[in-house]
């Protein structure tokens, strides 16, 4: 029975951040840590701490809806560079 | 801070569903079993052998959804272990409207203590933007394609919020995903009664609809501030709050972002349609008693 539950995990769809053109930066003397990138992020990839946000890039998409709500552009999207 | 929602999962860049749904499962801490039918969440966060939901959850089959957690209701009452969780369905609109209104309408009837939330998208967005019930008038789907005489679909947009009041259900509202606290105290208060519950969440689509993934907070926020998407909460059957709008703005601001709206502006029957959602607007203002 246990192969056939399949456990909760991060990456359903595999790597995400593959996925992305643009890459969310954050500037952490601008935020003000209201924390609506948080709330509004759709790929859970944003942890608010004390000291600031951090994005998960292994998952983010680059959708760039966190830099768009940020009142403080404080979330700059730069796009990726070929590597 | 954790979500039940886990990241990774297979959605669009920008898509609006799992705002709506981890903002849900946060509300409920987590104590639900998911009830989940075919549409776009399925595909995005249950892939074979694997799955992003960190609560219970079920994939019923397309008709089915409402059964299938009256069913879950059920035999919780009879173990008695209703204190486990509450039993939430997530739903597109095509599953709601369309396919499962039969369903839904007999778990309304039998009252099961269920919390059933339709995602509303507009139109079929996980086979390719069809035409569902919930399209709005105007819009360009692949089954109601932009011709020389047709301008989109031709009819309305379904009242599921006046089908679930004429049920008697308790507890009605429809919320966005442009504000994302107003669906956690929505949902929040949705458990709070006993009997069957219905939230409806506006969650615009990427693909769909032809817009820039990062506007997707934005579009949805014009629909509220157009009042073409009135945030209403029912309670008893009695209107008890609506979120009011400070200046409302006329419609072409929301049809014009979007690709789907785009053939409006020169069709020959165009003005004509645009005339007629800004009437629906201004209907629903003066309904509900949006304007400040």
């Amino acid at each position: 029975m246990e192969c056939m539950i399949a456990k909760p995990s991060k990456g359903a769809a595999g790597k995400t951040g593959l996925w992305r053109t643009f890459k969310p930066i954050y500037h952490p003397e601008r935020c003000n840590l209201c924390q609506l990138c948080w709330l509004y992020c759709p790929e859970n990839v944003i942890d608010v701490s004390e000291d600031g946000i951090t994005i998960d890039y292994e998952y983010c998409k680059g959708c760039g809806i966190c830099a768009k709500i940020c009142v403080k552009n404080a979330i700059e999207m730069v796009r990726e560079e070929e590597t | 801070m954790k979500f039940f929602f886990s990241s990774g999962h297979g959605a669009c860049p920008g898509c609006a569903l799992p705002i709506a749904v981890k903002n849900v499962l946060y509300a409920l801490e987590g104590k639900c079993f998911v009830v989940n039918p075919t549409g776009c969440l399925e595909i995005i966060s249950s892939q074979y052998d694997r799955s992003a939901w960190g609560v219970p959850y079920i994939h019923s089959v397309f008709e089915n959804a409402a059964a299938v957690a009256a069913g879950i209701e059920a035999a919780l009452k009879a173990l008695g272990r209703k204190d486990e969780g509450h039993v939430v369905v997530f739903a597109g609109d095509g599953a709601t409207a369309d396919i499962g209104i039969g369903c839904l309408s007999g778990m309304f009837d039998r009252d099961h203590d269920v919390l059933y939330i339709c995602l509303d998208n507009e139109a079929y967005q996980n086979t390719g933007n069809q035409q569902s019930g919930l399209t709005p008038p105007g819009s360009n789907t692949t089954t109601t394609p932009v011709g020389k005489l047709l301008p989109g679909k031709v009819g309305k947009k379904k009242d599921m919020v006046a089908f679930a009041l004429a049920h008697g259900v308790k507890y009605v509202a429809t919320a966005s995903v442009a504000y994302p606290m107003d669906i956690r105290r929505k949902a929040k208060r949705a458990v709070e009664f006993e009997g069957a519950k219905y939230i409806q969440i506006h969650c615009p689509c990427v693909t769909g609809w032809g817009i820039n993934s990062n506007e997707t907070v934005k579009v949805a926020k014009l629909a509220v501030e157009t009042a073409l998407y009135p945030l209403v909460e029912y309670e008893n059957g009695e209107l008890v709050r609506v979120r009011k709008i400070k200046q409302r703005k006329p419609v072409e601001e929301y049809l014009k972002v979007q690709r789907r709206f785009r053939h409006l502006f020169k069709h020959p029957k165009g003005k004509e349609i645009i005339e007629m959602l800004q009437k629906i607007a201004d209907e629903n203002a003066k309904r509900f008693g949006l304007d400040e």
